[in-house]
């Protein structure tokens, strides 16, 4: 479908490997020999990823509701226009693109500043690294179950107790007691995320960072650059490509998110994400046609996420060979 | 006047540096105390754990931990554990079995179009779940393989297959070739080149792989969710039962999170510094 296709063409890009132009004139059967430990692998992701989304593609031309048996019949686009008119579609694309976007952008910002404040030596660095990403190692359920329960229960969660306690020590001890999830369900599902992703970001940027030529720096504060200057005009340039690395996959990973958000508000309150949405369909209404044609949109908007994440490989992949 | 002005940024310089380090261990701290407060409740009685303002210094116990293993009557999460152990280990496995062929024939000897096949199973990795979903059901309903950890197994088999691919591809195109060549001059057959020489060079970036592999299978919960009810139960899917959760059940909760948790947290402090190239897909190192 389309995905391998934006993948060739990202590919195209990039230099052949050593040995590569030695062995591109070898054909007959010896290439055979040299291909066939590849295959089983690519047979079995072609069987078990690309040959359902084909069946996706084709139940998504059906009108088909596991309720109705025997009503399976073919109606081209209809299934479309349903899903696109749909409300609650339309909203949780909306949703989809705000959780995303915040929660990556946040996650960014947070973990390129943790990567620059791990990045010089501290007493105890290696531990407060390992407390930075130990939110990223929680499973994703246990983890939304945490903030759900433990952390933004308005009677017994760690926030509101905090509140309380601290109305306790300053006078009465009579504190606001909000509810966070029902008035805030986004962000209280964004924190969540963030809370989790941001240690992912981190990592890629102190990698970025770890990666940087040391002398250029010393050069321009030999120069009389100030740290401001460095980062503006050494640091940040250089770290571009690992930035624009972590948020694309971290956009491909939170687009697709549905632990947070099947866990945290059950997809109430105006939190029902796309992923969350297509499972709705099928899984609670089992509207299979209409669940189809959701998933292939699905598709079509991480396609657009993935082509570009793709591209972003290629080119960190052609810098290091070429550095190398 | 020139040592007096060095002196004073200096002294300026370490200030800051102290001020900075001070940060990064606040940072640290406001990270990791969700997980130390759900660690510390997960040792509290209910009573305790429910308690508003919070009670730090509450006795501790293991009646968490106990009321979890399914003493109060409750459902056992032992078969959700060993199902999720169970599809972990046997799709990794799958996993490294089709991997490594697959990346030697993308690195040591590179096939015609490498690149184009390896950005092909990039590619997979970004095809939504939900975009095979219903199919994967159907099919699985009709064959009667519905709740089948094996079925799981070879779904996370497709699901890590080409981050496993990436990664091990970049650790064999890390492997100078001269070392390989000189050993086929020396006269040495494949089969002892793979064992002599390959695998000992790969052996942590294998590891940090099949690590890896193991976090995503333990952590998936969608398909998990749709395909498996009663005997394939995964842990996360057992962890859902705690979503509508009434009355007293933190310290159950927080005790159930830390056990399914804790393998994840093992694997991913051992395979920390592989970590990042793993999950960027050998792009950065």
């Amino acid at each position: 479908m389309t995905a391998p296709a934006t993948a060739s063409a990202a590919a195209r890009t990039g230099n052949p490997p050593r040995g590569a132009a030695r062995r591109r004139r070898k054909r007959g059967p010896g290439a055979w020999a040299v291909r066939a430990p590849l295959l089983p692998a690519l047979v079995f992701v072609i069987a078990v990823t690309q040959l359902p989304f084909v069946a996706t593609l084709v139940l998504s031309l059906f009108d088909w509701n596991a309720f109705h048996p025997g009503g399976r019949r073919f109606i081209g686009l209809d299934n479309y226009a349903a899903v696109l008119g749909d409300t609650a579609v339309r909203e949780a694309v909306v949703t989809t693109m705000v959780l995303t976007a915040s929660v990556v952008a946040t996650a960014l910002v947070l973990g390129l500043a943790l990567a620059l404040l791990l990045n010089r030596r501290f007493p105890g660095r290696a531990l407060v690294r390992t407390m930075l990403i130990t939110p990223f190692l929680l499973v994703p359920v246990a983890a939304a179950l945490l903030w759900k329960h433990l952390l933004l229960n308005p009677e017994y969660g760690l926030l509101n107790g905090a509140l309380t306690w601290a109305a306790r020590l300053v006078g009465d001890g009579i504190a606001p007691q909000p509810d966070w999830i029902s008035a805030a369900p986004l962000i209280a599902v964004g924190t969540a995320l963030v809370w989790q992703w941001t240690p992912f970001m981190m990592l890629i940027v102190l990698a970025g960072l770890r990666s940087r030529p040391p002398d250029s720096v010393e050069a321009a504060r030999m120069d009389g650059a100030s740290e401001a200057q460095v980062f503006r005009y050494l640091t940040l340039p250089h770290l571009r490509p690992y930035l624009e690395l972590g948020a694309l996959l971290g956009s491909v990973h939170i687009v697709q998110n549905f632990d947070a958000v099947f866990t945290i508000t059950s997809g109430s309150l105006g939190t029902a994400n796309l992923p969350y949405t297509v499972y709705q369909i099928f899984y609670q209404a089992h509207e299979y046609g209409q669940a189809s044609a959701a998933g292939v949109l699905v598709v079509l908007g991480s396609l657009v996420i993935a082509a570009v994440a793709l591209r972003v490989v290629s080119s960190l992949l052609r810098g290091e060979a070429s550095r190398g | 006047m020139t040592v007096l002005t060095t002196a004073a940024v200096s002294r300026r310089s370490r200030h800051g540096r102290v001020f900075l380090g001070m940060l990064a261990w606040l940072a640290g701290i406001v990270f990791f105390l969700p997980v130390a407060w759900m660690f510390l409740t997960s040792l509290h009685s209910e009573a305790d754990a429910a308690a508003n303002p919070p009670t730090v210094a509450a006795s501790l116990g293991l009646d968490g931990y106990r009321a979890f293993f399914g003493s109060g009557g409750g459902t056992s999460p032992w078969p959700a554990l060993i199902n999720s152990t169970t599809v972990a280990v046997t799709s990794t496995t799958w996993v490294l079995l089709l991997a490594l062929p697959a990346a030697y024939a993308l690195s040591v000897r590179p096939v015609r179009g490498w690149r184009d096949t390896l950005f092909f199973f990039l590619s997979t990795k970004m095809l939504p779940v939900v975009a095979g979903l219903l199919p994967v059901y159907l099919f699985a309903r009709n064959t009667g393989l519905l709740d089948n950890v094996w079925l799981m197994a070879v779904l996370h088999t497709s699901m890590n297959l080409p981050i496993a691919v990436w990664m091990t591809q970049s650790f064999l195109a890390d492997v100078p070739v001269s070392i390989l060549e000189a050993a086929r001059v020396d006269g040495a057959r494949l089969p002892v080149i793979l064992a002599r020489i390959l695998v000992p060079v790969i052996a942590p970036g294998i590891t940090a792989t099949a690590l890896i592999c193991c976090i995503l299978s333990w952590n998936e919960l969608l398909l998990a969710q749709v395909l498996t009810s009663v005997t394939a139960q995964t842990a996360p899917v057992f962890l859902t039962g705690f979503i509508t959760g009434e009355g007293l059940f933190l310290a159950q909760l927080c005790a159930a999170s830390v056990v399914v948790s804790l393998p994840v947290l093992a694997a991913g402090l051992a395979a920390q510094d592989k970590l990042v190239q793993g999950l960027s897909l050998g792009a950065v190192k």
